[in-house]
C-alpha cells in the first residue's frame, strides 16, 4: 500500500499542538511506517511555494492547528484545504478559537495599543504599529494583515474532523491518527475523542449534592483531594466539557478549565456552563445571589476561555 | 429612531405567565405587538443559551416571565432562573450588550394586567435603548468593518 501523505500546519497558536503530535511517543514510528510528512513548518523545511505546486487533493490528511487571525492563516488554510483530501482541525484553537480567540473581546486597534504601546517592556515613543505594506529603499515590503476578529478553522474552510484539547492528549491524538492510518474514519464532522460525555463521567472524585454559597479561585483554598471540586466552590468546568482527557486536571487538584470543548450535541459551551453553574447557587434571595456571583470576576472570559470565536455571540461588541 | 419597532422575544412559563398573557388577551387588554411569545413549560427551562440565541439572531430584547417565587409548578424551576439571570447579565455587559435587553419578571395566571404592564414597560425601555447591535446582518457588518 502506498504511504499516506500528511501535512501539519500551525496558524494562530502557541506551538503546543505541534509538541502534542510528538507526545504520542514511540507510536511515532508506526506513523512514520504508514505516512510521509510532506509539509510541517515547525519541523521540516518546506516552503509555501512547494505546497502550491502540489496537485489538488494530493495530500491525504492535513492536521491543522491554530485559529485564523491573519490573512496568512486564512490563505494557508484555503491552500491546504484545496490540496488535502481530509482536513482535521487539530486542537482547541483550530476547533473553537481557544486562547487566541479571547482577543475577540477587543478589536485590532485595542490589541495593537496593548501590545505595541501599553506593555511595560515596550519602548515605542513614535507609536509605530505594524503596516501591511511599507516602502524601504530596496522596494515594497508586505506582511500579512492582522484581522479584527479571530475565527475558527471551520468558519474559514470546510473541516472534516475535529480533535479537541489544549493541547489534545496523547491518546486523543493517537485515536485520530490510528483511524487515519487504518482507514477507519468516523462520519464527517465527528469530534474525535474517547468520550462523548462530560469530564465528570471519568473523574474519580466523590460527587454529592451541589450547593454553593461561595465561589473560590484556585489560589484561595487548598481543596479536599477526594471531594468534587465544584462542590468545594471552585469553578470546575467538567460538567460542561467533553471527556476523553481522563479528567487529568481534577486529579491533580486543579479545576477543569474546559479545553475539550462542549459535550456531544451542545452548541455554545459557555452558555451551558453558565446555566449549570448558576443553577447550583445555594440561595433564593436576589441580594445574596448577587453577592455570590461577585466571586466570579470574569464570567465571560471564564466561560468562553476556549470557545469564544465558536460561540453564538462570537465576539464582543465594541462601541 | 422614532419609527423603530423592536423585536422582543418573551419566554412565558406554561403554568403562570402564559395563562397571564391569555387572561390579558381574553380581557381585551392592550399590549405591544413587538412581543413574540414563546411558551415554555417552566421559566427554569429557559437556558441562557436560548437567551443568547434569541439575541444573536436579532432580538432587540428578551423577556423571561415565570411564576412568582414559591409558586413554581415544578417547585424550584423559577429559583434556578432567578440565579441564572444575574450572572447572564453580568456576562452580557462584558460582551458589550446592554444588560437592560434581558429582563426577568414574575407574572401569575391571574395577573393579566401585570402582563400588559410589564410588556409595555419593557417595550418602551427597548425603544429607548434603540436597536440591538446583534443579529445576522449586523454581525456581519461589524466583522466586515473590523476586517
Amino acid at each position: 500500500m502506498a504511504k499516506l501523505k500528511i501535512a501539519l500546519y500551525w496558524a494562530a497558536s502557541c506551538g503546543g499542538c505541534d509538541i502534542a503530535t510528538l507526545a504520542i511517543g514511540e507510536k511515532i514510528l508506526k506513523l512514520a511506517e504508514a505516512a510521509d510528512i510532506v509539509f510541517w513548518p515547525v519541523g521540516i523545511d518546506f516552503k509555501y511555494a512547494d505546497v502550491e505546486k502540489m496537485p489538488d487533493k494530493s495530500i491525504d490528511a492535513c492536521l491543522f492547528n491554530g485559529a485564523i487571525r491573519t490573512s496568512e492563516n486564512e490563505h494557508i488554510a484555503k491552500l491546504l484545504r484545496a490540496k488535502s483530501k481530509i482536513m482535521i482541525a487539530y486542537g482547541s484553537c483550530a476547533y473553537e478559537g481557544c486562547i487566541p480567540g479571547l482577543s475577540n473581546f477587543y478589536n485590532r486597534q485595542m490589541t495593537f495599543e496593548c501590545v505595541y504601546i501599553e506593555t511595560p517592556s515596550t519602548d515605542n515613543p513614535e507609536k509605530i504599529f505594524p503596516q501591511t505594506k511599507v516602502k524601504v529603499p530596496e522596494g515594497e515590503l508586505e506582511i500579512p494583515e492582522f484581522y479584527d476578529t479571530v475565527k475558527t478553522l471551520a468558519q474559514t474552510v470546510d473541516v472534516d474532523y475535529f480533535v479537541p484539547g489544549c493541547p489534545p492528549e496523547e491518546k486523543t491524538t493517537w485515536l485520530a491518527l490510528e483511524a487515519l492510518i487504518e482507514g477507519k474514519l468516523p462520519p464527517k464532522g465527528t469530534v474525535i475523542s474517547h468520550s462523548i460525555k462530560a469530564v465528570c463521567d471519568e473523574c474519580p472524585r466523590k460527587k454529592e449534592e451541589k450547593r454553593i454559597k461561595k465561589f473560590y479561585r484556585p489560589y484561595e483554598i487548598i481543596p479536599d483531594p477526594e471531594k468534587c471540586l465544584l462542590e468545594q466552590g471552585l469553578l470546575c468546568y467538567g460538567i460542561a466539557t467533553r471527556g476523553g482527557c481522563g479528567a487529568l486536571c481534577p486529579q491533580a487538584n486543579m479545576p477543569c478549565t474546559g479545553c475539550y470543548g462542549p459535550v456531544e450535541g451542545v452548541v455554545d459551551q459557555g452558555a451551558h456552563f453558565l446555566s449549570a453553574l448558576s443553577s447550583i447557587i445555594d440561595s433564593n434571595d436576589p441580594e445574596e445571589i448577587q453577592r455570590i456571583i461577585e466571586d466570579i470576576p470574569d464570567p465571560a472570559g471564564t466561560f468562553y476561555r476556549y470557545s469564544l470565536p465558536d460561540s453564538l455571540l462570537r465576539r464582543a461588541r465594541i462601541k | 429612531m422614532d419609527n423603530f419597532e423592536p423585536k422582543i422575544v418573551a419566554f412565558c412559563c406554561n403554568w403562570c405567565s402564559y395563562a397571564g398573557a391569555d387572561l390579558a388577551g381574553t380581557s381585551r387588554m392592550q399590549y405591544p405587538s413587538a412581543i413574540r411569545i414563546i411558551r415554555v413549560m417552566c421559566s427554569g427551562r429557559v437556558s441562557p443559551f436560548l437567551v443568547l440565541k434569541a439575541l444573536s439572531v436579532g432580538a432587540d430584547g428578551v423577556l423571561i416571565l415565570g411564576c412568582h417565587p414559591g409558586d413554581c409548578h415544578y417547585i424550584e424551576g423559577n429559583y434556578k432562573t432567578l440565579r441564572r439571570i444575574p450572572l447572564l447579565k453580568k456576562m452580557l455587559k462584558q460582551f458589550g450588550i446592554e444588560e437592560e435587553r434581558v429582563r426577568l419578571e414574575w407574572v401569575s395566571a391571574s395577573e393579566g394586567a401585570k402582563f400588559a404592564e410589564v410588556t409595555s414597560n419593557f417595550t418602551q425601555a427597548i425603544k429607548n435603548l434603540g436597536p440591538s447591535s446583534l443579529g445576522p446582518s449586523k454581525q456581519n457588518s461589524q466583522e466586515a468593518r473590523h476586517g
